[in-house]
């Protein structure tokens, strides 16, 4: 493969753009006349896609249609709870939970017949009626992709496919045609602000970094997502590697950088095979190198692998890994703008901010600041897990409230008996927003007044049977565990908070542990170096704002509510509220439990390995 | 068996990158990939190469979790502990998972058979409780059913 030059580059594109006229919806302008877009992100992998893909494969040799029928392997369509899903073109008809046994039936029905096969759609869980259509399923419907744009659409290995929906356009735009500052205006007009957390107006780092004297300069991606509950760092990377390089060049072109690297954990292999192999493929048509599109214009680009340290998503610390160190932050300022990698001015950008880039300097800031809200610029991308039944990947514009999320396109929490409690945002460093605050909107401001952050965009929904205490609990143990151990409060304090947490939820709390939690917090926030410490101790703070009563429970009556504390937990059937179903007793895994047909259930504690099978299969609340 | 792949591989590994501090973590993590663990033997080559001491080598490598100064097991199990596993109970199951193969905490059981780690979030919620057992991944899994899949392991 030799050098592409821009004129090339629409070449490539109009010849795509065709086949993939497809997947709009347009017939015969390509090659084919029917895609099959099956999605091969990591949830679908671990559910079976590669065998449902390989299968597909060859059925459709089998039954000779490889010339009219392609099979294309996309990143994550987002839709992970439903997974293997595929969907097709033209129709645009969305497959879910797909199986090797079912592809003979479906390529014949589909594929050759044109009958699609009803049992294998999308089942509505609240009309329980089937929905063919991907555009018509609510998850879908209601999501608007700037950041995701491409995904389920286009085969992640290709960049030839990248290039059809218009990719790498931009960057030779800005190239060509944009002096640095023009691109630094651009991105600051659209008011795009920083994804991974902070919120850092993006333009205005680059302009700081612009402006910073030096020869060599850095480009960074944090692809270090470490939040527990997030992956839209890593579905992006596994869907459209390649609009996160075409946004790195485009800031080096900025600032003036020649050198760059995206620093990503080592747990997300996918994602790191196909970064890798986009940025080869770039390499080959010269989009990324020496003088890129003859320009004169040079960009390196590598990945470094991280090791496993959740305080490495904080940029200093990211930063002293790349140089082969514990990292571990250091005090700011000088800020890395100024001082970064190798001393040398540097900015670092997460995987969705990059991935928002092309499209700003594409489409102008203007139209990326148009969505949105005033506070809040754009779309947001959220991973929405927990107790919801529709898990996945979820892109809203800014200022869309947290019930749409949870319930329109979240579809509710799963099981009847239960009751949605709370949603936590900004992992570690964040909190819960409960019941009555349900219509925030997602906005940076107002998620702020209500008790969390906006975070990287992990979104866990929580229902009745969640404990609060414990939650609080489990994020202390996290940050416990992943301190970098270099400031006393962060080191220390968390330690003290986790033992007192761990205490309360042992059933030993004492009177005064709340109080205690509360002045450490407050101490930790004000003095710990980095953003670790310092946003350490708000799922503490948050669940006492709103579940203070909960705490209280634990400590005064050593009752956990929401009978999720086992050592809180007797084990005992309430005779009055047990309706004598069985249910414990059939999934009880040691055989504690005794029941018959009209006779309430009892529990043998001599055998009980307190598991909680029986509390979490009982619809009557009837174990306590 | 491991100490013959050292004798044949390790020097390998070496001489993949430059001899310079800043590519003591690449170094180590492809050794730890080899050979699942870093030796002190291993540790000392990779420091003369780099340049780097020994102490702070040993600093770098307890800070990384992904890096291991002891052997681990045939067997290797990731419980994940993220959020969303945990909402699911992935922290009793990897209780009783050890519990069944006579670990106390997270680590290498004596007879080298398996290791169990806890790990924070592998980013794939949509499957929880998730485990990953030798680099697959089982989804939605139950404490008897990892326990089986874990247990039919061993007895291979």
């Amino acid at each position: 493969m030799s050098k592409i030059s821009v004129s090339e580059l629409s070449q490539i594109q109009q010849k795509v753009e065709q086949e993939q006229a497809l997947r709009q919806g347009q017939t015969g302008a390509g090659a084919h006349r029917m895609h099959l877009l099956i999605c091969g992100g990591t949830g679908c992998q671990a559910a079976g896609s590669i065998a449902v893909y390989e299968a597909l494969k060859a059925e459709i040799d089998k039954q000779g249609l490889s010339g009219e029928v392609a099979v294309v392997e996309t990143g994550c369509n987002g839709f992970c709870a439903l997974g293997p899903v595929m969907v097709t073109y033209p129709e645009g008809i969305f497959y879910v939970n797909l199986e090797e046994k079912d592809i003979p039936e479906l390529v014949e029905s589909h594929c050759k017949n044109g009958e699609p096969v009803e049992r294998l759609f999308y089942k509505d869980p609240s009309t329980k009626k089937f929905i063919p259509h991907m555009k018509e399923i609510p998850f879908f419907a209601l999501q608007e992709l700037i950041a995701l744009k491409n995904r389920s659409l286009l085969d992640a290995e290709s960049i030839d496919e990248y290039i059809g929906r218009d990719g790498y356009k931009a960057m030779a735009k800005a190239l060509k045609e944009m002096s640095p500052e023009d691109i630094v205006a651009e991105v600051k007009k659209s008011g795009l602000r920083g994804r991974g957390g902070a919120g850092f107006p993006t333009g205005l780092k680059w302009e700081f970094c612009q402006k910073s004297p030096g020869e060599d300069k850095f480009v960074l991606c944090n692809a270090d997502e470490g939040d527990p509950g997030a992956f839209m760092d890593r579905s992006i990377l596994e869907a459209d590697p390649h609009s996160v390089v075409e946004g790195m060049v485009i800031a080096a072109k900025a600032i003036g950088a020649n050198q760059g690297y995206v620093y990503c954990r080592a747990e997300y292999p996918l994602a790191v095979n196909r970064l890798q192999l986009a940025i080869d493929q770039a390499k080959d048509y010269g989009l990324v190198g020496e003088n890129i599109m003859d320009t004169g214009f040079s960009f390196e680009l590598n990945i470094y692998q991280g090791a496993g340290a959740f305080v490495c998503g904080e940029e200093t610390a990211l930063m002293r890994s790349i140089e082969g160190k514990r990292g571990m932050p250091r005090p700011r300022p000088p800020f890395p703008a100024v001082a970064g990698l190798w001393n040398r001015p540097t900015i670092l950008n997460n995987v969705e901010t990059w991935a928002n880039i092309p499209q700003i300097i594409g489409k102008g800031g203007d139209w990326y600041a148009s969505i949105g809200t005033e506070d809040s610029k754009g779309t947001k991308v959220f991973a929405l897990t927990g107790h919801v039944n529709n898990i996945g990947l979820v892109e809203v514009p800014m200022g869309t409230p947290l019930r749409t999320i949870v319930y329109d396109i979240g579809g509710g929490i799963p099981k009847k008996h239960r009751k949605f409690k709370a949603v936590q945002l900004g992992g570690p460093s964040g909190g819960c927003i409960p019941q009555d605050k349900i219509d925030t909107p997602c906005e940076y401001a107002a998620i702020v007044e209500a008790g969390a952050i906006m975070g990287s965009g992990g979104m866990i929904v929580m229902d009745d049977s969640t404990c609060m205490v414990d939650m609080a609990r489990f994020f202390m143990d996290f940050v416990q565990e992943e301190s970098c151990g270099k400031c006393t409060p962060c080191r220390e304090g968390t330690r003290r908070m986790l033992q007192i947490l761990e205490k309360i939820c042992a059933g030993e709390g004492e009177a005064g542990d709340i109080e205690t939690l509360e002045e450490l917090s407050a101490t930790i926030q004000e003095a710990s170096l980095c953003g670790l410490g310092q946003t350490g101790p708000n799922p503490v703070l948050s669940t006492l704002r709103y579940f203070r009563d909960e705490y209280e429970a634990h400590v005064f009556d050593k009752k956990c509510p929401a009978r999720s504390c086992v050592a809180l937990l007797e084990f005992k059937v309430d005779l009055d509220a047990c309706k004598m179903c069985g249910l414990c007793f059939k999934n009880c895994p040691v055989d504690a439990i005794s029941w018959k047909k009209k006779e309430p259930a009892s529990i043998d504690l001599d055998k009980c390995i307190k598991c909680k099978t029986c509390i979490e299969n009982c619809k009557f609340d009837a174990i306590y | 068996m491991a100490q013959t792949a050292i004798d044949i591989d390790i020097d390998e590994i070496i001489e993949r990158y430059p001899g310079k501090p800043e590519y003591l973590i690449f170094l180590m993590q492809d050794i730890q990939a080899a050979f699942n663990y870093i030796s002190p033997e291993a540790l000392t080559l990779v420091c003369d190469h780099t340049g780097v001491a020994e102490s702070q080598a040993y600093a770098v490598a307890t800070f990384y979790n992904s890096f291991s100064l002891e052997p681990k097991g045939e067997n290797l199990v990731q419980v994940c502990l993220g959020t969303a596993c945990h909402l699911k109970g992935s922290g009793l199951i990897a209780e009783n998972l050890m519990r069944s193969i006579g670990l106390d905490e997270p680590g290498t059981t004596e007879d080298l058979k398996y290791t169990v780690e806890t790990v924070n979030c592998l980013g794939a919620c949509a499957l929880a409780p998730v485990a990953v057992v030798n680099e697959a991944y089982q989804p939605k899994v139950s404490s008897p059913k990892l326990m089986k899949t874990v247990k039919k392991l061993g007895d291979a």
